[in-house]
């Protein structure tokens, strides 16, 4: 039977190293299936998160072969079994154990956004063509590897200043719903970064909800906040009307 | 040896962040008593996630003829009338309001031309109903009630599992367990808990369920002496994937029957004309899921050993539009173009019907202070539930148990713990480690997955039940010797055993039930007793612990008021 060759991070947050274990392949497996096999047959305490392996919850996220991948998804028919597999945990995320990641800083990011609000005395009535793009938004499965693969975390690890991808995602989807009544872009300004932002896509290729989060989500959150903080002319009314009240 | 432990106190506490779980703490908030929930995964994961074709809710925004006493008589009837009617009068009268609430939350559904939700077909319902986003309105759900959640300041425990429920006397105190994380044991004090910790479906070998659905809740509540009931109702869902070998099981949403797909053999024959001529491939999941058995049993299975399920004559931006997951999940797992050719499905486990035994009204359970909501609850489903009537149960019975917890916790006095109690459940949680030389909880696992889906799944005899509940008793021996290896940092090895007991102990109510029931009604098919049998028609069968041992009976169907027996004997 044909066999696959698996480097995969065993530790913690002291470190650790790539430990390699062989897997038979099966018709359609995926890396996920493989996490199992070693589990199940070699090392049944390798750590790794994992729910619905059917690409709906987002809890499987590794990168393979040095791309972040859901591991559900991730065909090992798709990968070339001539060299081993690496397998390593989300790179901007603190390890916990081998494949699993201390992800509660995106939860924490997450409870700074205000909430839906809607408009006093709201009608509900809406209409499919006015929710549709807020419906892309809602596809998010919170993965994180927008978060993951986003070089101002990765790279810059500017956590406390920048939101990421995910949550310019989410904030799009309140901002364009079709009821609610408040503005994030303050907020969007100063507390979540955007502008630290210069939309490499980088979040985008790896959505495997395949949401377009730089063209959709962030660029018309950029103009929002343009428009509002940044805009030549009205920039100019605000100096004018400032230095009449002094 | 004293155990260390961190303590959280709680007035109320729930276990489990699926939608009953969130559901149920916003009713406890809404009545500003103090509330936690603890959850196995991280916060937004749980199974709800997964839930795909919509919330059956008769709003009547497609067909406007569509009212509460249609859907009660459609879910009573899909229930094979074993259900609890007053669950289900609650349930239809109170799904709508429900909805609505969901959608001033944020949520965001298809919309009609008019600008109000969209209602699907789905099988057994009588009018279009399910309010649905796609094939994804489980996950707009629970990320819904997950904001509110998080707007409203609940505190969650996300990945801790607990492992005992603890009692002052004869009513509920505490649940004591582990976090997954580090392996640290973890005790909650508080006045009333709400089991919401979904269904059994990882005790079969083919399921469309995650692992956390190991019966965990029933197994706590069944160990403090609550009451399981219909425990022998295990649903099969018609269409899950069968092939490739790694997503055998995986879900194949009923919407694509909803928006037109057609069921074939391998010989090409539209085989839902012989099995259920009038509602064809939207009959209920217990008829459809057998019919694809028989035809493969029968040898016009497809090449790996299911049915064809076509929905290639829709257009293809249609298909793409309506039902986008499964697009998706073809393409990507199974290099199959959903727009172009048809898939291949098959029955797999699904859903729970059976369950903790709870009142109507308030969810709560034989065990003062202990309420249960969900698919971890029995009552509202019968014999078989119609799709759709999951995602409202959970929003339904997840809010009354929340409100229910919230009074229950404002009159009880402080309660106390014994230590012991504490000390021993440290103990079995730790016990796996300091035997060497066992078996691993995998290999376990495997072979309790086997007994269960070759001896208890779909079609059933006395003969396999017998033999099923020796080999549980088998395993159950196997499982008290397994050791785990590693430490208890975030082991899977060790998780999976304690998952394990729980499996045991759902599987063995699930055995028994099955034996006792001969009859044929609903998910329950037995070889041996073909049919439905009136007697049978008028008891539950009823799960509790006696000593060390379970003790099985039965208790009668609670009559219905003349009004609502009429209702169903109103046109078919």
């Amino acid at each position: 039977m044909a066999e696959a060759i698996f480097e995969i991070f065993r530790g913690n947050s002291d470190g650790g190293q790539s430990v390699t274990y062989r897997v038979p392949i099966a018709p359609g497996m995926v890396v996920l299936d493989a996490l199992h096999h070693i589990q199940a047959h070699q090392a049944p305490d390798l750590a790794v998160r994992w729910n619905c392996k059917a690409g709906k919850c987002g809890s499987c996220s590794a990168e393979v072969n040095g791309r972040p991948r859901l591991t559900c998804k991730t065909r090992m028919d798709a990968l070339p079994l001539d060299k081993p597999i690496a397998v390593q945990p989300m790179k901007s995320f603190p390890v916990i154990k081998d494949l699993v990641t201390d992800v509660s800083w995106n939860y924490r990011v997450n409870k700074k956004i205000p909430p839906f609000t809607p408009r006093p005395g709201t009608q509900w009535k809406m209409y499919q063509e006015d929710v549709d793009r807020v419906q892309e938004f809602r596809k998010c499965i919170e993965c994180f590897l927008c978060q993951n693969v986003c070089h101002v975390l990765r790279e810059h690890e500017k956590m406390e200043q920048f939101g990421g991808p995910r949550f310019f995602v989410r904030v799009a989807g309140l901002e364009m719903h079709p009821l609610d009544s408040k503005s994030r872009t303050k907020m969007l300004k100063d507390e979540l970064g955007i502008g630290l932002c210069n939309i490499t896509k980088c979040c985008t290729e790896v959505c495997p909800e395949e949401i377009h989060i730089t063209d959709n989500a962030i660029i018309p959150l950029k103009e929002r906040v343009v428009d509002e903080f940044y805009d030549p002319l009205l920039m100019l009314v605000t100096k004018i009307r400032g230095a009449k009240r002094e | 040896m004293t155990t260390e432990y961190e303590t959280h106190d709680h007035d109320v506490l729930i276990i489990g962040a699926g939608g009953a779980g969130l559901r149920a703490a916003l009713g406890v908030l809404a009545q500003g008593v103090n509330v936690g929930v603890v959850c196995k995964s991280l916060l937004g994961k749980a199974h709800t996630v997964m839930a795909e074709g919509g919330i059956a809710a008769a709003m009547g925004n497609v067909d406007s003829a569509d009212n509460w006493r249609t859907h009660f008589r459609d879910t009573m009837r899909g229930g094979k009338l074993l259900n609890n009617w007053r669950m289900a009068q609650i349930h239809a009268q109170e799904a709508p309001e429900r909805v609505r609430e969901l959608e001033q939350w944020g949520a965001l559904f298809d919309r009609t031309k008019d600008g109000e939700i969209l209602q699907r077909a789905f099988g057994g319902h009588t009018f279009r109903r399910l309010c649905h986003v796609g094939d994804r309105t489980g996950l707009e759900m629970i990320r819904t009630l997950q904001d509110r959640g998080v707007q409203m300041g609940i505190d969650v425990y996300m990945e801790c599992t607990i492992s005992r429920l603890l009692k002052d006397g004869d009513r509920v105190a505490g649940a004591f367990g582990y976090w997954r994380e580090q392996g640290r044991f973890v005790l909650f004090r508080a006045k009333s808990i709400v089991i919401a910790t979904g269904g059994i479906g990882k005790v079969f070998k083919i399921t469309s369920n995650s692992w956390e659905y190991t019966g965990d809740g029933m197994a706590l509540a069944f160990e403090a002496g609550a009451e399981l009931k219909d425990m022998e109702f295990v649903q099969f869902h018609p269409t899950g994937m069968v092939w490739p070998p790694g997503v055998q099981g995986l879900l194949v949403t009923e919407a694509v029957r909803g928006e037109g797909g057609i069921l074939r053999n391998k010989l090409g024959e539209r085989f839902m004309e012989k099995y259920d001529p009038k509602r064809m491939e939207l009959s209920t999941r217990d008829v459809v899921a057998r019919s694809i058995y028989t035809e493969v049993r029968e040898g016009r299975g497809t090449e790996h050993g299911g049915a064809y399920l076509d929905i290639s004559q829709k257009p293809a931006d249609y298909v793409k539009k309506k039902l986008p997951s499964m697009y998706h999940q073809f393409k990507e797992l199974a290099d199959v173009d959903i727009t172009k050719g048809p898939m291949e499905v098959g029955p797999t486990c699904h859903y729970m019907m059976g369950g903790i035994r709870v009142e109507a009204e308030t969810a709560q359970s034989s065990v003062p202070g202990l309420f249960a909501a969900g698919e971890a609850a029995a009552g509202l489903h019968g014999a078989n539930r119609l799709g759709g009537n999951s995602l409202s149960d959970l929003l339904v019975f997840g809010r009354r148990a929340g409100l229910a917890a919230a009074d229950h916790a404002q009159t009880v006095q402080n309660t106390s713990l014994d230590s012991a109690q504490i000390e021993a459940a440290a103990r079995e949680l730790l016990a796996p480690f300091e035997r060497k030389e066992g078996e691993n909880p995998y290999t376990i696992h495997r072979d309790l997955q086997d007994v269960m889906q070759n001896l208890v799944g779909i079609f059933r005899t006395r003969e396999d039940l017998t033999r099923a509940l020796q080999e549980l008793g088998k395993l159950k021996e196997r499982a008290e010797h397994l050791s785990v290896e590693g430490s208890r940092m975030f082991n899977p090895g060790w998780h999976l055993a304690q998952d394990l007991r729980s499996m045991l102990t759902v599987s063995e109510a699930v055995t028994l039930s099955a034996i006792a029931r001969e009859e044929s009604r609903g998910a329950h098919s037995r070889i041996d007793y073909p049919n439905l049998d009136a007697t049978w028609g008028t008891k539950n069968n009823v799960i509790v612990r006696d000593g060390d041992t379970m003790a099985l009976r039965q208790s009668p169907v609670p009559e219905m008021p003349d009004e609502l027996k009429q209702l169903l004997a109103d046109e078919k």
